[in-house]
């Protein structure tokens, strides 16, 4: 078991800010970074499965959202932040120092930053852990070069989505677009591109309700919305991007949420409703989740952090 | 590249496959994958801390697609377990240690 000052969950933008705040204010944080997986919830967090980030302030020509935050990962570890690549499996919250558990060490702190992030939706179709891999993908980035001269789809409508979509359409034939309305959630910028791209298409007012193919995709089931008729949808290969769910379920009973899942935190501040237990990134802001939001809260939470280590200890 | 990591092509793919006495693992990743990335050190700590019985191998799929199509990968990282030549298991997307380790058990001689 080993004992420190601040202890960070998660290393995406607002973990890893948190880190290189309170690692510059000698405080030593640990960052338990999570765990490898190939959804969202993973070291790095979301930005590990985008391509270009073009509106991160301070790279004119853009950058590729890994590298961002591998560059972010050692700013922080340069001052003196070290990693677990872990899962936390449980967070005490009832004594003091705080005791969090990870599948095979216990640590104590005497604060911690809780940045865990949200991950991607994913339909809840039972096709969807046969196919995931094998036509179905949650990273675009990762597998569109897979699906070169093929006719593929994304679900969903928002930014991510269109990102999505047009890096897409580098590899595939056509992109058809399934939206469940008849309106884009996403930004006017990227609704223009992607309306002025030849290869994508938009299937409007319709949802996915089943996935065809046993060892591979072999096309999706889609339901209009607003009559009910069900019709096919050729694809070879379906991208989801249907939105987040924050990372809370560890939190469950100790910290306020609301019904959807955030962390409540006092406004203006990441102060939870645990003293000494602060929330900051898209774990608490269904509002803003952007890169840029998610970092300037991890540097609110070092700073509540240390703050409030200072009246405390 | 980590030490202890044979590097895969097209090329030379089938004579290693082939001419290896021990179960091989191969990484199928590219530059462009942040999940890949996240597992790299992780395979270079298990070639490290199993090289009596395991080889790990990496193929850049951007650099050589041929192996890739032969074996149907569609999503990377996606990591094939060869043994006597032939493909024994596929674990597709990145995982912890535990987790990986867990599943290559058969062909670590460890047991969970």
């Amino acid at each position: 078991m080993s004992h420190h000052h601040v202890l960070i969950i998660g290393s995406g933008p607002a973990g890893l800010t948190a880190a290189i705040y309170t690692a510059r204010a000698n405080l030593a944080p640990l960052v338990i970074e999570g765990e490898p997986s190939s959804t969202s919830d993973q070291p790095g967090g979301q930005l590990m499965l985008t391509t270009e980030v073009e509106n991160f302030p301070g790279f004119p020509d853009g950058i590729m959202g890994p590298e961002l935050m591998m560059k972010f990962r050692e700013q922080a570890a340069r001052f003196g932040a070290t990693y677990v690549t872990t899962k936390v499996t449980k967070i005490e919250t009832g004594q003091r120092p705080f005791v969090v558990h990870t599948h095979d060490e216990v640590y104590t702190a005497d604060a911690v930053i809780i940045a865990t992030g949200a991950q991607s939706l994913m339909l809840g179709l039972e096709a969807e852990s046969r196919l995931l891999g094998h036509g179905l993908s949650t990273c675009a980035t990762c597998d569109g070069f897979f699906f070169r001269g093929q006719d593929i789809a994304v679900v969903g409508g928002g930014d991510s989505a269109l990102e999505e979509a047009i890096f897409l359409t580098k590899f595939a034939s056509t992109v058809t677009l399934v939206v469940r309305r008849d309106v884009l959630r996403a930004s006017k910028i990227m609704q223009d591109r992607a309306m002025a791209n030849p290869k994508m298409k938009f299937l409007w007012n319709h949802q996915v309700v089943d996935l065809k193919g046993q060892d591979k995709l072999e096309g999706a089931v889609v339901q209009n919305t607003k009559t009910g008729e069900q019709s096919n949808l050729d694809i070879t290969g379906i991208f989801i991007a249907i939105g987040h769910v924050p990372n809370t379920g560890l939190f469950s009973g100790i910290l306020d949420m609301e019904d959807s899942g955030y962390l409540i935190t006092r406004p203006g501040s990441t102060y939870t409703n645990i003293d000494g237990v602060f929330a900051c990134g898209d774990v608490q802001d269904h509002t803003y989740r952007q890169a840029i939001t998610a970092a300037g809260s991890g540097c609110m939470a070092a700073i509540d952090a240390e703050r409030w280590l200072e009246a405390h200890h | 590249m980590a030490a202890g990591i044979v590097n895969l092509t097209d090329a030379t793919f089938d004579e290693t496959i082939q001419a290896s006495d021990k179960p091989i693992i191969v990484d199928f990743w590219a530059d462009w994958c942040g999940p890949c990335k996240m597992i790299a050190p992780i395979l270079g700590e298990i070639a490290a801390e199993h090289a009596d019985s395991i080889t790990v191998a990496k193929l850049n799929v951007d650099e050589n697609p041929e192996m890739g199509m032969r074996f149907g990968v569609q999503s990377i990282p996606t990591l094939l377990v060869f043994q006597n030549g032939t493909l024994a298991k596929r674990m597709v997307g990145a995982k912890g240690k535990g987790q990986m380790l867990q599943e290559l058990s058969e062909f670590l001689g460890t047991s969970h």
